[in-house]
């Protein structure tokens, strides 16, 4: 034990420049520091840039064609569906989770909602609130899996979205409602369709509520303590358990709340579509997950805004009317949002390396 | 209470994993005011007791007095409810969180009135005021923001932060494990000023370490742990560290009249 006395002398002589220690200086240099910096305090910034950029060159390309408030609300309604389903993914996302099971969800709740209503005859208003129930049920059934009995998100979600889809299916017969029974019976469930316009701008009551939902998430996750938990969940469960978060009780409304949000976007579905489609909604989880991606989110958990979730929505569905309208292959689409995504993920890593 | 009062006292404590005795029948004290050491070779036992103290395990036998008021903690939340704070060695902290965040986590304060109460709004004005007057308290501000993540910190800087969020809310007693382990020179040194700038504020830390020359540094006494139990208590100013080290791995017969 000679070594310690002799580090004990260099502590000593070490005394003297300490005070410097405890300062907390920027030593990021330069332009790429600055916007590495920049991005790691708002990490829903190049989402954005990508987004007016995709709205400018579109515009310029095709004039008003695009650029008009027809077009860009006509966006809005195309999106709604993978916007409020791409929220609830990002909840789960933030806990360094993946909720592969989103589309299923919504179509079985849709299903719900329309079969209750055609099959037994329970008044809309109650059919839709099963919907919304056996949304969040099936959201809490996730929620214990992963949290309680510490299974992996992606294996509990994958089990479970091939079971409702396949329940789904079992119960509806694969039998679709048609539009006009449902407006004709049960005009309810097709709330969420509502159209009013202002201008030249259509909106609808989906795309209402999905920007109203962003927007309460939006405050939910920055201005609430649960909000600050769920990121500490994502960031790292242990320090958040030691630090007194309740790790379990987080899990379990992120993933409720997850359900809930889906069963809400097959309300909005049926409104969408005007029928009740078993078959509808198929690709939801990979476009959802997609949006989070692309919105900048980190599939590691614990980094990224919601708001870049709705910024992703709606790069897809630029892309997707402008190329479009271009009268280009829809394959361009394709091509473009994977490129996006890869691009979306080098920059999380990036941004991520700030920390080393 | 009096002075005279232990702030912990263990008595007879034993717990059990099948047939390895992690602590077996030991006993422990911390008083008011001091920086306890606890010392021990791997496998000892310290980690056991201390978190026996704290709540993380619960001990098979034997009774814990927090300022003479007998307790059983069923997990480190029941502690901390309490005042007592520990600084873990991982120090639990979310690196992508900001150092307000960090300091509030599963404790933050809500706005007063109709935003608090009914959208259940953070109070970050306050949170934020509390965070920098505590670190300035403990000499650590030179923040640049206090929204700064903690992961743009330094190893030193985020220990200073774990020191400093105990501190802010340590009624009773700090609980360190290892804080020095994983720092350079300098930052360490930094840390075991903070350590004494917490006692000069009255608040007694049991401080867990393997760094002979740091505990000989701050501690008033040394637990010195060996084979699960309590060998003796040492004075630093009455031995060396070759003493504490030949008692703690048993080349030395402890000071049987000795033990404070």
């Amino acid at each position: 034990m000679s070594e310690p006395n002799q580090s004990a002398q260099e502590l000593d002589a070490s005394a003297g420049t300490i005070e410097t220690i405890a300062q907390f200086e920027d030593h990021r240099r330069g332009i790429l520091g600055k916007l590495q910096h920049l991005l790691h305090v708002n990490p829903s910034f190049v989402p954005l840039i990508v987004l007016i950029g995709a709205i400018v060159i579109f515009g310029l390309l095709l004039g008003s064609k695009f650029f008009s408030p027809f077009a860009m609300t006509l966006i809005l309604q195309q999106v709604q569906i993978v916007g409020i389903v791409a929220a609830a993914q990002s909840l789960v996302i933030l806990t360094a989770g993946i909720d592969l099971s989103v589309g299923a969800i919504m179509v079985f709740s849709s299903v719900i909602m329309g079969q209750f209503t055609f099959r037994y005859g329970i008044p809309v208003p109650i059919a839709v609130m099963c919907g919304l129930g056996v949304g969040t049920l099936i959201g809490a059934l996730n929620g214990w899996l992963v949290s309680r009995v510490k299974l992996p998100p992606f294996i509990v979600t994958l089990g479970m979205w091939q079971i409702i889809l396949a329940t789904n299916f079992l119960y509806s017969a694969n039998e679709t409602i048609r539009s006009q029974d449902i407006e004709a019976n049960a005009s309810f469930l097709q709330f969420f369709g509502t159209k009013f316009s202002i201008g030249g701008a259509t909106f609808t009551f989906g795309v209402i509520f999905m920007l109203l939902l962003i927007v309460v998430l939006a405050y939910a996750l920055k201005h609430t303590a649960w909000g600050r938990h769920v990121y500490a969940v994502g960031d790292d469960p242990e320090a958040a358990e030691l630090s007194g978060v309740n790790v379990h009780k987080t899990l379990m409304s992120v993933y409720m709340l997850s359900g809930l949000i889906c069963a809400f976007a097959g309300w909005a579905l049926i409104g969408r579509i005007g029928s009740v489609s078993p078959t509808s909604g198929q690709l939801a989880n990979i476009e959802s997950i997609t949006a989070v991606v692309i919105g900048g989110i980190s599939l590691f958990g614990g980094r990224g805004s919601i708001l870049g979730s709705l910024f992703g929505a709606l790069i897809v569905g630029v892309f997707t009317l402008g190329l479009r309208l271009m009268g280009a292959d829809a394959q361009w689409t394709y091509l473009l949002i994977g490129l996006l995504i890869i691009a979306a993920v080098a920059v999380d890593q990036w941004i991520r390396k700030v920390s080393g | 209470m009096s002075d005279a009062t232990p702030v912990v006292q263990g008595r007879g404590i034993v717990k059990r994993y099948g047939h390895v005795t992690a602590i077996d029948n030991s006993d422990f004290e911390l008083r008011q005011g001091e920086i306890l050491a606890v010392i021990g070779d791997n496998g000892a036992g310290k980690s056991s007791i201390v978190k026996a103290i704290c709540g993380a395990t619960i001990p098979d036998e034997g009774e814990i007095l927090i300022e003479g008021k007998k307790v059983n903690f069923t997990s480190p939340i029941d502690a901390r409810n309490m005042g007592i704070e520990i600084v873990y060695q991982q120090l639990a902290m979310s690196p992508a969180l900001s150092i307000a965040d960090n300091m509030f986590m599963g404790r933050e304060i809500r706005k007063q009135g109709f935003m608090g109460k009914y959208f259940r709004q953070l109070d970050r004005p306050a949170m934020e005021k509390f965070a920098r007057e505590k670190l300035t308290e403990l000499g650590l501000m030179t923040v640049q923001s206090i929204n700064q993540a903690v992961e743009t910190l330094s190893g030193g800087q985020r220990q200073g932060v774990a020191v400093a969020r105990a501190a802010a809310f340590a009624t009773k007693f700090i609980i360190m494990d290892e804080p020095t382990a994983a720092l350079g020179v300098k930052e360490s040194r930094k840390v075991l000023e903070l350590i004494q700038d917490v006692r000069a504020r009255g608040i007694p830390i049991i401080l867990i370490s393997h760094n002979m020359p740091h505990v000989f540094e701050v501690a008033d006494r040394i637990h010195v742990h060996r084979l699960g139990k309590r060998l003796c208590t040492i004075d630093p100013k009455d031995y060396t560290m070759s003493d504490a080290v030949a008692f703690m791995t048993g080349a030395k017969e402890p000071p049987k009249e000795n033990c404070l």
